[in-house]
């Protein structure tokens, strides 16, 4: 049975992750994700579900739990903001290199350094370019409402699983921090040990008689071989490039120009493209789900039928180098953004469009 | 005459002393002739199996020489960034509480880039193993000075030697994760004779067989020699490590059963 709930989106991460089968969680707090590990802690999952969960010394120890804990086939996350996910980012490159599903939810605030505590998108290229050393991608999944907050999290869990690989929730501290109401599926089990065993057979779940031992390590020393490892890594990318990209699409069908946006500013779109429909500017939304994959051939398509796009991002604008590689280049694509914290209004948004593309 | 010194003469049951520790594996080992890791492998790897508890451990390598210690292990391992292997132990054990987990760490990877996961696995008594091989140095980057290189020491980074007033004095964090309540079983050993063998093999068995008390973690440190590191011959590189190591870091056990010992 749906179980209708009036949630933080932070906590509807913890309540998903419990009914995902999730079976442990690692974290560190820090704004504006705190509530997360809060909520697990006080709704006491192990009694629930069996679920662990570890309040960790560091964000270094906390992936490095994820990625132990994965690497014996479990579902394992944690969950940060934008200082500690630079933190993580060593342990990240080491699950990426290792093949390991694990999760990763980043709550992202304003930066460079220790920044503000106020909603930003401006980890966009660390989450979607690899992020750390190394070449090699994560999954990117960013939602836009507290229904996708939880949503994601078993979307997330099953795409890491499927390609061995970690998975990140790109969300920001005003999703994070809203309240909306949130449908709740009922409880996946988690997986028994028999089922990790067979789902995951590479995972160190104890070396038996009837195979050889496992070992998850991102090490080989000799560049033959891991030249041959990176082929296949790429090989991996692409395939995820082919078949997981996701996005929506709105009021596109007879727009003469979109709004490029996901997150926060795909709902600040949203009551733009009221306001500019009220003026008697035909324009839509497109909205990545995944931002890696990029919907690359989605907005490619897109921008053959429209004058201009804007890609709006609470950042000095890193998207849009995404949307100018992506569209054809014979219209107007441009950027508008806020940093430290700010969130743009529908009528700044508006008037970028204006002024930017329309006006351009 | 020339008849019985065949192999295959010499090669009879009755003639066998020892044998080739069972959850080793065949791969050649890495290290410097003369260095102790391969002996320490071998002993945890005896205890493994003579406890038969094969298919119940996983293992954690190292940063380090010990790097590849999952080449040389017969069991399911997985391979740490520098430092962070107790952090990694500390998920394992949680999530498969049924299992037998230790980590094998160096002194660079646990007493200087991992002192904050040491610590705190530590403190939290994790139900887990932790191996300790301390030689004073960074043998794999080529002998750099360690947490734990001596004072006047010199290594490829201190090459006049250890200067405590500029570079700090070394960690002697075995003494200080004995303090946390959160240990059970602390202890510091050597391999560089057979009754020290005999003695590391069976503290490594203890802090095993710990795990299944549930009472907190088990910590063993072995002193060894980086023959290499300290451009010394193996056997000249003991005697130096019985001399100058030893009074600095003392062989024995430091806690038993959550007791400080005297």
């Amino acid at each position: 049975m749906k179980e209708l709930r009036l949630m933080k989106g932070n906590e509807a991460i913890s309540e998903a992750a419990i009914r995902a089968g999730c079976d442990g969680y690692f974290g560190y707090p820090i704004t504006p994700q705190s509530e997360i590990l809060e909520y697990l802690m006080l709704e006491k999952p192990e009694e629930r579900t069996g679920m662990i969960v570890l309040q960790a010394e560091s964000e270094l120890a906390s992936i490095n739990m994820v990625y132990a804990g994965a690497a014996c086939g479990k579902r394992v996350m944690t969950s940060s903001s934008s200082p500690g996910i630079s933190l993580m980012q060593e342990g990240i490159s080491y699950m990426a290199g290792a093949e390991l599903p694990g999760l990763v939810v980043n709550v992202v605030r304003g930066g460079p350094g220790l920044g503000t505590i106020q909603p930003s998108q401006s980890d966009y290229f660390q989450a979607t370019k690899g992020g750390g050393h190394g070449d090699y991608h994560i999954i990117t999944l960013a939602p836009s409402s507290v229904q996708e907050m939880a949503d994601f999290v078993k979307l997330a869990f099953d795409l890491a699983f499927k390609y061995r690989n970690p998975a990140l929730i790109l969300s920001d501290g005003a999703i994070g921090q809203m309240m909306e109401k949130v449908e709740f599926d009922e409880h996946r089990p988690r997986f028994t040990d028999e089922e990790i065993r067979k789902n995951t057979p590479w995972a160190t779940t104890g070396k038996t008689p009837d195979r050889e031992r496992n070992i998850i390590t991102s090490l080989d020393l000799d560049p033959a071989r891991q030249e041959i490892h990176n082929i296949k890594l790429q090989a991996k990318y692409r395939k995820i490039e082919q078949d997981e990209v996701r996005f929506e699409k709105i009021a596109c069908d007879d727009a003469e120009y979109v709004f490029v946006a996901y997150g926060t500013s795909a709902r600040i779109c949203q009551k733009a493209i009221q306001l500019a429909r009220e003026k008697g500017i035909k324009v839509g939304l497109f909205r990545p789900i995944t931002l890696y994959p990029f919907p690359k051939k989605e907005i490619n398509e897109l921008s053959k039928k429209v004058k201009g796009m804007l890609s709006v991002e609470m950042s000095a604008g890193q998207m849009v180098e995404d949307v100018l590689l992506a569209a054809e280049r014979n219209i107007k694509i441009e950027h508008f953004g806020k940093m430290g914290g700010i969130i743009p209004s529908p009528a700044e948004v508006v008037e970028a469009l204006e002024q930017k593309i329309i006006g351009g | 005459m020339e008849e019985n010194i065949k192999k295959d003469n010499i090669r009879k049951e009755e003639n066998i002393v020892y044998k080739k520790t069972k959850l080793m594996t065949d791969k050649v080992l890495s290290y410097c002739p003369g260095c102790g890791h391969g002996t320490i492998h071998r002993i945890i790897m005896e205890v493994v199996d003579e406890m038969g508890i094969q298919s119940e451990t996983l293992g954690i390598a190292p940063v380090g020489c010990a790097v590849l210690a999952y080449e040389f292990m017969d069991i399911d391992m997985q391979e740490a960034a520098h430092g962070r292997a107790p952090a990694m132990a500390t998920a394992m054990k949680r999530l498969m509480p049924e299992k037998y987990v230790f980590s094998y760490q160096g002194d660079g990877d646990l007493a200087a880039i991992g002192t904050a996961e040491t610590i705190h696995a530590c403190n939290r008594g994790e139900n887990i193993t932790m191996i300790f091989v301390n030689n004073g140095i960074y043998g794999m980057t080529g002998g750099q000075m360690a947490p734990t290189t001596l004072p006047g020491m010199k290594s490829s980074t201190s090459p006049y030697g250890r200067d405590i007033v500029t570079m700090g004095n070394p960690l002697k964090i075995t003494e200080l994760i004995a303090q946390l309540p959160g240990t059970y079983f602390v202890t510091r050993q050597a391999v560089h004779t057979p009754a020290n063998v005999r003695k590391t093999k069976k503290a490594i068995r203890k802090a095993f067989e710990n795990q299944k008390l549930k009472k907190g973690l088990s910590f063993v440190e072995v002193v060894s020699n980086c023959n290499s590191g300290w451009k010394m011959a193996p056997v000249q590189s003991n005697e130096w490590m019985v001399e100058n190591m030893f009074p600095f870091y003392p062989l024995g056990d430091i806690k038993i059963e959550g007791e400080l010992v005297k």
